[in-house]
């Protein structure tokens, strides 16, 4: 599988993750060892055998729909980059 | 004091030969002396190492003392603690002052050992030479020329260093095992979901697990006393009781069963790390082991089931990182869209972003199937290989890496390279089993670790033929040049 220079920038966009034009080519190049690498898994016959996600094959747990938590809205937008009234701040996002 | 081992330090607490601020100040005193050398903690928490110091020997005086109570330790740095600067190595978390602790962190302040600080790992617990760091490479206190090891490359070598007795890490597919090899020091990775993971800031997390670093297994023993056990809190965490880990530490070893898989000694093994195994292998004989040879047949498939699961799950659980909630901003964002993508690329380091983009490409429609569902398939012939092994012995032996520590720099341009070296170590976390390394020689004066693997949730087999070796030989109590 050839990776190109707008796989990586497809992927990139994706993850919300800003690249830098000089280093496109440098992720290029790692995107397609890891990738070669990845590839050596497919001459393995796995027909068959079921995906496994969890080492004891557990599922998640659930719980008892009950308030746990008490409200903490201050403790934790103390570490914000912006707040006001109790919300996040972002740029506007709807004119 | 930064000689003896937990275990000593424990019963010399214990009899009043000293304090925990006494021994604390002097765990302090080292680490500010000798660190810059080793950069192993990103953060040092002097004052309140010593407040929680001085609270120890309160309880202490009050007859309510455990085993850890006023032993000093330090953290890796993706634990949350509350209060303190919790940064993953990583620029986009260089501001983050966790609201919370993590569940280990606060087993441990119940044990009353004293934090006396957040170690220097990998970015994100992404790395095997501790090079990714946002705060600096940490060096090798056996040779300031050589890596570590990673990710959990500050807490080896802060323990290799005599800075601190003990210290937590967190193993994805080596971070513990692989830095204790390469530091000389013994590191113990759990099963998966004995240690909680939350608080723990996730990489992959179907393969993440917390677990100690100490100089010998009888003190990792003390430490998992206090990590392990069922949270609520982590979903994946098991409900099962808990053993005293140091109970069976003496049992003999006469008639133990080691498994030598033979896909671990080929012509890709440093031939001088194959002599110190052997003869360590030599040593368990005497002690009453029996060895034979074993196969775990997709070994070498490890590598690539590893780096697309791992890659795949840090994608979806860094995505996190926004800019909104915590950590970097960039300035003047120009749009919501802008916002996300300028935090990140400033806030991630290269191998981070080299890791977001190959698991979100893997994640990605059309390719979903061929990688990471290929890998959860390939990762349970692995599982399969792994308890059919261990239906024929008790515990699997091998190196725990193929060198010994390597030069800083010598991989760094290589990302290909250093992944193969991480052959040994990542399959137990796709099995799920638990893993520790310990001591057992050196080559080129730089140390190397033999790796024990068992059966789930069988650490305390782990503990009791390491603890047997560590009581017959002399590798653990070996300390680098300087480190008097």
């Amino acid at each position: 599988m050839s990776i190109e220079r707008n796989d990586v920038l497809n992927a990139a966009h994706l993850a919300r993750l800003g690249i830098d034009d000089r280093d496109i080519e440098d992720f290029t190049q790692d995107l397609t060892n890891i990738i070669s690498l990845a590839d050596q898994m497919q001459a393995v016959d796995t027909t068959g055998i079921e995906p496994m996600a969890h080492p004891m094959d557990a599922t998640q747990r659930l719980r008892a729909d009950q308030i746990t938590e008490s409200n903490q809205r201050d403790h934790f937008q103390k570490i914000a980059p912006a707040t006001e009234d109790g919300l996040y701040l972002v740029p506007r996002v709807i004119d | 004091m930064h000689n003896k081992t937990i275990a000593e330090l424990s019963q010399g607490l214990a009899n009043g030969e000293f304090s925990s601020v006494e021994l604390t100040q002097a765990h302090l005193d080292r680490i500010k002396r000798l660190d810059p050398k080793y950069n192993s903690f990103i953060t040092v928490t002097e004052d309140a190492a010593l407040a929680s110091a001085q609270q120890a020997d309160a309880q202490r005086a009050a007859g309510d003392a455990g085993d850890l109570t006023g032993i000093p330790i330090a953290q890796k740095d993706l634990f949350c603690t509350e209060g303190v600067r919790t940064t993953c190595a990583s620029k986009i978390l260089d501001n983050f002052i966790a609201p919370y602790d993590a569940t280990i962190v606060t087993k441990f302040n119940e044990a009353g050992t004293v934090c006396v600080g957040k170690t220097n790992m990998d970015e994100f617990a992404m790395g095997s030479s501790n090079e990714n760091s946002a705060y600096g490479a940490v060096k090798n206190p056996w040779d300031t020329n050589a890596v570590p090891g990673g990710s959990s490359g500050g807490s080896a070598a802060a323990v290799a260093a005599r800075l601190v007795p003990g210290s937590t890490g967190s193993d994805t597919g080596g971070s513990i095992r692989q830095p204790a090899a390469l530091c000389g020091v013994t590191g113990l990775k759990p099963t998966y979901g004995r240690v909680s993971r939350w608080g723990m800031i996730a990489y992959a997390s179907s393969l993440d697990q917390a677990g100690p670093f100490a100089r010998t297994a009888e003190d990792c023993a003390y430490m998992l006393n206090a990590m392990a056990g069922f949270d609520g809190k982590d979903s994946t965490s098991i409900d099962r009781a808990v053993p005293d880990y140091r109970a069976n530490l003496n049992n003999s070893l006469q008639g133990l069963r080691i498994g030598l898989p033979k896909e671990y000694f080929t012509d890709s093994l440093d031939a001088g790390v194959q002599q110190v195994i052997q003869n360590a292998i030599r040593e368990y004989e005497k002690l009453g082991a029996t060895v034979k040879e074993i196969s775990l047949p997709r070994s070498e498939l490890a590598i690539p089931a590893y780096y697309v699961i791992a890659p795949a799950e840090a994608s979806s659980n860094l995505s996190r990182f926004d800019g909104v909630r915590f950590g970097h901003r960039c300035d003047d964002p120009e749009d919501l869209l802008d916002l996300y993508k300028r935090s990140r690329a400033e806030g991630f380091g290269r191998e981070v972003k080299r890791r977001i983009i190959a698991g979100t490409y893997a994640l990605s429609e059309g390719y979903y199937d061929a990688y990471y569902l290929k890998a959860q398939r390939l990762r349970r012939m692995i599982k399969n290989d792994f308890v059919a092994a261990l239906n024929e012995v008790d515990v699997i032996m091998g190196p725990t890496t193929p060198t010994p520590a390597f030069n800083i720099g010598e991989k760094s341009g290589d990302p290909m390279s250093m992944y193969l070296g991480d052959i040994y170590t990542i399959s137990a976390n796709l099995a799920g089993i638990p893993g520790i390394s310990i001591p057992c020689g050196f080559v080129n004066d730089r140390p190397v670790g033999l790796q024990i693997m068992g059966n789930y949730f069988e650490e305390s087999r782990l503990l009791n033929a390491a603890h047997q070796y560590q009581l017959h030989t002399d590798w653990h109590q070996q300390a680098p040049a300087g480190i008097e």
